[in-house]
């Protein structure tokens, strides 16, 4: 059995934790709990009390907060300065916390016009595998002292360190934003608006496939400049579409964040559009959306999931199980390579945050 | 001869290995001049399978080697170690893949920065990072420093727009990093690979992004008569919500040395001159452009001019992009900075870069990435009176740690190479360096990959020897 979870409160709480214990598997807010469902002789690291902004200046773009900050409560206090955070994280009404955002590496639809997290992480603060507490990066926008370890930590699943404070870039958010939803017959003729519209310079906050033929087009700027565009988006696609306005368009996209798809194991695939056509002859019911223009897939999977790592070994794509039974959540091609093995043992040597024990593993 | 030397002959053909002294004086510096050293040999590969036989090469003989694009680095990153080999990728400059609808471009790390959006230009895509280099800077060279340009703040640095590489670690073995996708689902070896300075292996093979290129631009040009005024104008404009594409500033010095070079019609007398660039679609622009102009009225701006053409908004640009070189003009010698600081810290940045340079007697010119407080104060000296670099050096040295007092760095795209490296501890603690240092003795036990660089440690004397041949020549500007 596993000991009960460690809840500290400081970084050097943290430290002194991964100082005494021999394993250990980070966790923020559990929105992910694929991710963060320890392993045999893993102790959970509960980071939800190392919380709280902790500088916020909006005339930088800028915030400094601790790790196991609520994405709620980011998002809540920007919004009062009328911004927001670019990479549009999921999950926030789930307790997902900025932490987690990085360490599993998760954007949203709006990633679409300015980037993901990795576009948007300027500083780090972390707790390496024998207790040191490291910093990289800073907290201005630009800066090229070092090696980015900020970016290092995207997608690091708390197996290079624990994070303890993260420094954000961030953005005025749009003052008026307008959805369209475009039903096409086929995926062909779907895909084929979806790549003229990336390539064009119209400029989209989201760029949707609802499989089998929908596109869901998210525009924001000003208010006064909205309905022409919107005409203009229109014109270009020589289609009306349906358009969402108001508390609606707010409420569809706000209920998307949630990443309810369906029954069974929410994952994450990454790829590009060229890849859609022959995966979803593969995926059949399972409900799915791609976004960004075709470089991320939210799916959830209600059967075996080697029969989906399957299928993404196939088609030489990655996945990443956020929700779901699983103790591997990786799936899809292994993405292990030599600079990734021997970069993550000099950051944690003795393998106290690694799936398997080091021995196991070789 | 040496018998490493007969066996990298066998290696590499004549014209491709280079051990003779007057070969190798071209690569004896990089951009920032004052640094010179004279590498053993100098080797030309063509191919990936090259690149790794000259790297293996080093490894078994323990001879550091530094990887070299252009030689425009402004930090001496690509300054050549002293008996060790250099890895010149000129030659590696093919464009091997464009793929429009994709909005891809595959490219060698020799290919050059500004021949990507020319490649791309006829499908109305572009490659966004533009460091003012961008005529003669390598992509390999953009990716192993991260560089920036006029439009980060909107659109990031390289990092943010290189999708995947082909790298040759420092054992000489190859992996590739990152994919076609904007996502992931592990750790962002990429992400740390940019940036990296040289440390961590030598890119063969970059993928590109290309974005389209903006339906509209709108470009504003304010003068004003205080620099204080200018930097308050760029706080204005964050806090109503706008986010232009470029916000550059140049001080009276710059002015004065820009429109002396090119005629941009700047207002002469103006103290500061303010550029903001708005971009996007037609009726966003338009409506943004409204915004702006209450905005840049309330600044106190005693002229402002909107351009009207596409050749009003290059002339505008022309000025603002020549202003280094002219500076250039106005002394015989000078050193580009790169600190950022806060935005809100600006005013406050420059009031104290004034003092200083009263305090050391030698002219500061300032031309900067106001956007992102970005500054580059261009210290003018005259390297053939006794001191006067030393001064110069002494005055960057201070203006550097003003940056990181003030909660900045101590470069925003200019990287550490050798010139700042002694600086990494005013921004660093020891456990922060460690974590780095422990990082590329994984990869390069025998620290041979840029050997000297990044790290604090001895910094060789800087000494005199004039603008870079690029410079002297025309070809290039800093910026
Ligand atoms: C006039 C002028 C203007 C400039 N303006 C800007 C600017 O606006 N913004 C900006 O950011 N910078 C600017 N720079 C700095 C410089 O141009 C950039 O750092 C540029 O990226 C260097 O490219 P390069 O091809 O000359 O690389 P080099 O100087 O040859 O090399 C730079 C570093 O990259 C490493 N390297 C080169 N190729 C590879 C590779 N394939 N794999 C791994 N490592 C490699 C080298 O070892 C070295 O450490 C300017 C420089 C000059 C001289």
């Amino acid at each position: 059995m596993s000991a009960p979870p460690l809840q500290p409160t400081s970084a050097a709480e943290v430290q002194e934790a991964v100082r005494t214990h021999r394993r250990l598997l980070p966790r923020g807010g559990g929105s992910k709990p694929a991710l963060s469902w320890p392993h045999e002789g893993q102790t959970v690291l509960d980071l939800s009390g190392l919380s709280g902004v902790l500088e916020y200046d909006p005339g930088e773009y800028v915030f400094v907060a601790r790790a196991g900050t609520r994405l709620a409560e980011v998002e809540a206090l920007l919004a009062q300065h009328g911004q927001y955070l670019p990479f549009d994280p999921p999950l926030v009404a789930q307790g997902a916390t900025l932490g987690g955002t990085v360490a599993a590496g998760l954007s949203g639809p709006m990633r679409q016009r300015y980037g993901g997290v990795r576009d948007f992480i300027l500083g780090v603060q972390f707790v390496d595998g024998e207790g040191q507490l490291v910093r990289g990066g800073g907290k201005v926008v630009k800066n090229a002292a070092g090696f980015d370890l900020p970016k290092l930590m995207v997608g690091s699943l708390g197996r290079l360190g624990i994070l303890t404070e993260v420094a954000f870039k961030v953005f005025p958010a749009p003052k008026a934003t307008a959805t369209l939803l475009l039903d096409f017959p086929g995926l062909e003729g779907a895909l084929e608006a979806l790549y003229r519209l990336a390539g064009s310079p119209i400029e989209l906050y989201a760029l949707d496939l609802q499989p089998p033929g929908t596109l869901v087009l998210r525009l924001g700027g000003l208010p006064e400049a909205l309905p022409a565009r919107l005409e203009g988006l229109q014109a270009f696609l020589g289609r009306g579409g349906e358009p969402l306005s108001g508390e609606a368009e707010t409420a569809y996209w706000r209920s998307l964040n949630e990443l309810n798809l369906g029954e069974g194991a929410l994952v994450k695939v990454a790829l590009t559009a060229r890849r859609i056509p022959a995966l979803e002859q593969a995926l059949g019911q399972a409900p799915r959306r791609y976004l960004s223009a075709g470089n991320l897939l939210y799916l959830a999977w209600n059967a075996e999931l080697k029969a989906l790592d399957t299928i993404l070994q196939a088609q030489g794509l990655s996945g990443l199980v956020l929700k779901g039974a699983t103790h591997r959540p990786q799936i899809g091609i292994d993405l292990g390579q030599v600079m990734g093995h021997k970069v993550t043992k000099a950051l944690d040597p003795q393998g106290k945050f690694a799936q398997e024990p080091y021995a196991a593993q070789d | 001869m040496n018998p490493a030397l007969t066996e990298l002959e066998r290696l590499f053909p004549p014209g491709r290995l280079l051990h003779k002294p007057g070969e190798l004086v071209p690569y004896e510096s990089d951009a920032l001049t004052a640094f010179r050293a004279r590498p053993l040999a100098v080797v030309l590969p063509e191919s990936h399978a090259e690149v790794q036989a000259a790297v293996r090469w080093c490894a078994k003989h323990q001879i550091p080697y530094v990887a070299r694009g252009s030689g425009t680095s402004l930090s001496g990153g690509s300054l050549p170690i002293d008996g060790g080999l250099l890895i010149g990728l000129n030659r590696m400059n093919r464009l091997l893949r464009l793929d429009p609808v994709e909005r891809i471009a595959v490219v060698q790390p020799g290919f050059i920065n500004l021949q990507v959006s020319n490649a791309a230009a006829p499908y109305g895509l572009y490659y966004a990072p533009d460091p003012s280099s961008q005529p003669v800077s390598t992509i390999g060279g953009n990716l192993a420093f991260n560089s920036g340009g006029a439009h980060c703040l909107k659109y990031g640095m390289t990092s943010n727009h290189v999708l995947a590489a082909k790298v040759v670690l420092p054992d000489g073995e190859t992996v590739e990093l990152g994919s076609e996708s904007l996502e992931n689902t592990g750790p962002d070896w990429l992400g740390l690979f940019a940036g990296s300075e040289g440390l961590l292996g030598i890119a063969t093979e970059i993928t590109l992004r290309l974005l389209p290129k903006p339906e509209t631009y709108h470009t504003v040009l304010a003068a004003y008569d205080s620099l204080a005024k200018a930097g308050e104008a760029v706080a204005a404009v964050v806090a109503s919500g706008l986010l232009p594409g470029a916000m550059e500033i140049m001080d009276s010095l710059a002015i004065e040395a820009a429109e002396a070079a090119v005629k941009a019609g700047y207002p002469l007398e103006a103290r500061a001159l303010l550029i903001v660039e708005l971009e996007g679609e037609t009726p966003q622009v338009e409506a943004e452009a409204r915004y702006l102009e209450e905005v840049i009225q309330k600044s106190g701006a005693y002229e402002v001019r909107v351009a009207r053409s596409n050749e009003e908004r290059l002339k505008i640009w022309k000025g603002r992009k020549a202003a280094f070189s002219a500076v250039g003009r106005l002394s015989p010698d000078y050193i580009v900075q790169d600190g950022v600081v806060p935005r809100s810290r600006l005013g406050q940045a420059l009031q104290a870069i004034e003092e200083l340079s009263a305090r050391y007697s030698l002219r500061v010119a300032n031309v900067f990435h106001a956007g992102d407080g970005n500054l580059h104060p261009l210290i003018l000296y005259n390297g053939r009176l006794e001191g006067e670099l030393h001064r110069a050096e002494e005055l960057a040295g201070e203006i550097l740690k003003l940056c990181v007092a003030l909660g900045g760095s101590i470069t925003g795209e200019h990287g550490v190479g050798m010139e700042k490296k002694a600086y990494m501890t005013e921004m660093f603690r020891e456990a922060d360096l460690a974590a780095m240092q422990r990082i590329r003795l994984a990869l390069d036990p025998q620290e041979l990959a840029n050997r000297g660089k990044m790290f604090p440690g001895e910094t060789p004397a800087q000494s005199f020897h004039g603008a870079h041949p690029l410079e002297k020549a025309g070809v290039i500007s800093r910026e």
